[in-house]
């Protein structure tokens, strides 16, 4: 394992987008769920890294395992049903999957925090914004209320809520939903975090406010110098913020690289099927392309590629043997079988 | 809040007077008269009593005259015991029901919270078996049956605790027991379910995230939100509970409120029947109003007053 370390630093080492040390290390993790009809793997596999202030996206449709990824990393995967069968989660040097529950809360909750998807149901209905924003804080750090609640005006100054300290009293139903997300975003930002996952930030918000909690989480960003991973499923976010995108497929990531390579240069055939599936201003003609098909079974995960039954350029060798993972270059690395030698020329396009 | 309390101030007057209204026409519609069993004394007494007792005035001004001891509250002599006011069989008989009542609701509502509490976070495990197996039997079991059984083994058999009356803290057991074992599980079964729910909501998963301990996420975060239906069902609940105290009074005599009442209903006894109807169902409805105080209390989201301008 410690060789694959090594070997990782230094692909990553003349990247230009490297911005500070690496923090977090996700090997080869597997998430099982057992439920009713057999286990379902929801993740098969994941490995990636992050490094100090970079903004990774992690891309792809409901269901590839993007979520549960999050969830692992923060420890919400709940067991049973839920459980980390294999890989490990490094962060700063320590596994997260080795740590005891009281040792991960002092890191799963301070160094690493988490925005949810959804700001109508994130916040307890009964409960007070301030007691919300500082309860975390309290916990972890040995501080007075009124410190406490200065930070927290601090805090909601910092995601642009104004008379913050009038607000700290007032319940989450008092405040609209774009509030709402400002509010978790304040929350989740108050320990003085390292890294923060964003599970769907702006998938239940409008558009307007959409392009508003972006710019925020850039500035937010440029302030902190914190490093986010950004679950998402609209290309557009990513287009916006991401530094890097992953793009995730029946639980595993088959693409990763730099968002110019990703946009520019897609090379898996998932990765293309879901940039021609998004709308286009300057391609106003062009119809928009769906990728035909549904994803694998995840009971049942098949034994080649996870997308040749849906996949147009799919080979004899797709359906039964994994592609091993392709480095297009230092940051961009695919899983492919069409990168294999033996594949080029086979199709021109 | 004012002006929503002056409301229900008046609502709940309006409900009184409807329950006594009801409660009078009702009672004089059963057949037989408080001074029936009386046959035999002569009629110039009887007369003399119906005119005492004001019976041989038309129905009309008997209502009014009734009305107005509601008002005054003094509903004057019982007529079986005329030496006794029905007030002072009120200031007697109350005080005792009312602790056994307000025993057994806070016994039911801490056991029962506690109960669905374990099993809802044990899910699908022993102790959520165990709990809700011990639930279906305090909800199928009446509570007299319940108090046969317990003064049977309790105090038959075993003689840990004594089988009747009412005066010392042992004596309170058992009675509390049979009255608060159904209410309990009722309790327990709606605690479980809300639990489960509200163990699935984001901000449950939120308060994970942010590396709360457990006991802080279950008690602030789930339990506040999963109390809201038990609240509900409280007003009615309570209502049980003090017609069930009518029944394990009698069986473990005593001497509460609800002796007299059943007492009097067999009786015909008409003040009391009236006294103890109004200031019971004043009491039930006193008592709703502060299940509904509670309730805003507990969810900002409800308000009980709605202020001009208030973002909503």
């Amino acid at each position: 394992m410690t060789i694959q370390i090594q070997q990782n630093d230094e692909q990553h080492q003349n990247l230009s987008i490297v911005i500070g040390k690496k923090i977090l290390e996700v090997q080869d993790l597997h998430v099982t769920f057992q439920t009713y009809g057999g286990e379902v793997h929801a993740v098969r596999g994941v490995t990636f890294d992050l490094h100090e202030g970079e903004t990774l996206a992690i891309v792809g449709e409901s269901g590839c395992g993007k979520s549960v990824t999050s969830n692992a990393i923060m420890g919400l995967i709940s067991q049973p049903p839920g459980k980390i069968s294999n890989g490990r989660i490094f962060f700063k040097g320590k596994d997260l999957t080795k740590l005891d529950k009281k040792a991960a809360r002092k890191i799963q909750g301070v160094d690493i925090s988490m925005i949810f998807q959804d700001p109508m149901t994130a916040l307890n209905p009964t409960l007070t914004i301030g007691e919300q924003l500082t309860d975390g804080l309290r916990t972890h750090r040995s501080i007075s209320k009124a410190e406490a609640d200065k930070k927290a005006i601090e805090m909601l100054n910092l995601v642009g809520i104004s008379n913050p300290r009038e607000r700290l009293k007032q319940y989450p139903h008092q405040f609209s939903g774009g509030m709402r997300q400002r509010i978790v975003i304040a929350i989740a930002l108050i320990c003085d975090p390292i890294l923060l996952i964003a599970d769907e930030p702006t998938t239940a918000l409008d558009v307007t406010i959409q392009a508003q909690i972006l710019e925020l989480f850039e500035e937010i960003q440029i302030k902190t110098g914190v490093s986010i991973i950004l679950i998402t499923h609209d290309l557009g976010v990513v287009a916006k913020i991401a530094d890097r995108i992953a793009v995730m497929y029946a639980g595993k990531i088959i693409e990763i690289g730099t968002k110019r390579e990703i946009f520019y240069t897609p090379t898996h055939p998932y990765t293309k099927g879901l940039l021609n599936s998004v709308p286009r201003l300057d391609l106003a003609e062009e119809e928009l392309e769906p990728i035909e098909g549904t994803p694998p079974d995840l009971f049942a995960p098949p034994k080649g590629c996870a997308f040749a039954a849906r996949c147009p350029y799919v080979m004899e060798v797709c359906d039964y043997v994994q592609p091993g993972t392709t480095y297009l270059t230092t940051s961009h690395y695919t899983d492919c079988w069409l990168q294999d030698e033996r594949a080029k020329g086979l199709f021109n396009d | 809040m004012v002006n929503y309390v002056i409301k229900r101030f008046f609502m709940m007057i309006g409900t009184v007077l409807i329950i006594a209204t009801l409660t009078f026409f009702l009672m004089h519609a059963i057949p037989g008269s408080p001074l029936d069993s009386d046959r035999t004394t002569n009629p110039t007494i009887q007369a003399n009593l119906e005119k005492f007792y004001k019976l041989d005035q038309p129905l009309s001004s008997q209502y009014i005259s009734y009305l107005k001891s509601i008002v005054t509250f003094d509903f004057g002599p019982s007529i079986k015991k005329p030496n006794e006011s029905v007030n002072s069989l009120i200031g007697r008989g109350f005080p005792i029901s009312f602790e056994l009542g307000m025993v057994t609701i806070l016994v039911a509502v801490i056991s029962g919270v506690v109960l669905g509490t374990l099993a809802a976070l044990r899910h699908n495990g022993v102790i959520d078996y165990l709990a809700m197996t011990f639930a279906v039997i305090g909800i199928s079991l009446p509570n007299f049956i319940l108090a046969t059984l317990l003064i049977r083994i309790f105090a038959g058999e075993l003689g840990w605790f004594p089988a009747a009356t009412w005066q010392s803290p042992m004596h309170m057991v058992l009675p509390t027991l049979a009255l608060a074992t159904g209410p309990m599980a009722v309790i327990a079964r709606l605690t479980r379910a809300s639990m489960l729910e509200v163990l699935t909501q984001d901000y449950i998963k939120m308060a994970k995230a942010k590396g709360l301990t457990p006991w802080k996420i279950i008690v602030r975060y789930a339990l506040r939100n999963a109390m809201m239906p038990v609240v509900t069902i409280m007003g009615t609940m309570l209502a049980g509970i003090l017609t069930g105290t009518f029944v394990i009074e009698k069986i473990f005599a005593i001497p509460g409120m609800g002796k007299y009442f059943v007492e009097s209903i067999n009786n015909r006894d008409y003040p009391v029947i009236m006294g103890t109807t109004v200031f019971y169902s004043a009491f039930l409805v006193f008592m709703l109003f502060l299940v509904d105080i509670v309730y805003g209390v507990l969810d900002p989201r409800i308000k009980l007053h709605q202020k001009e301008g208030d973002p909503s």
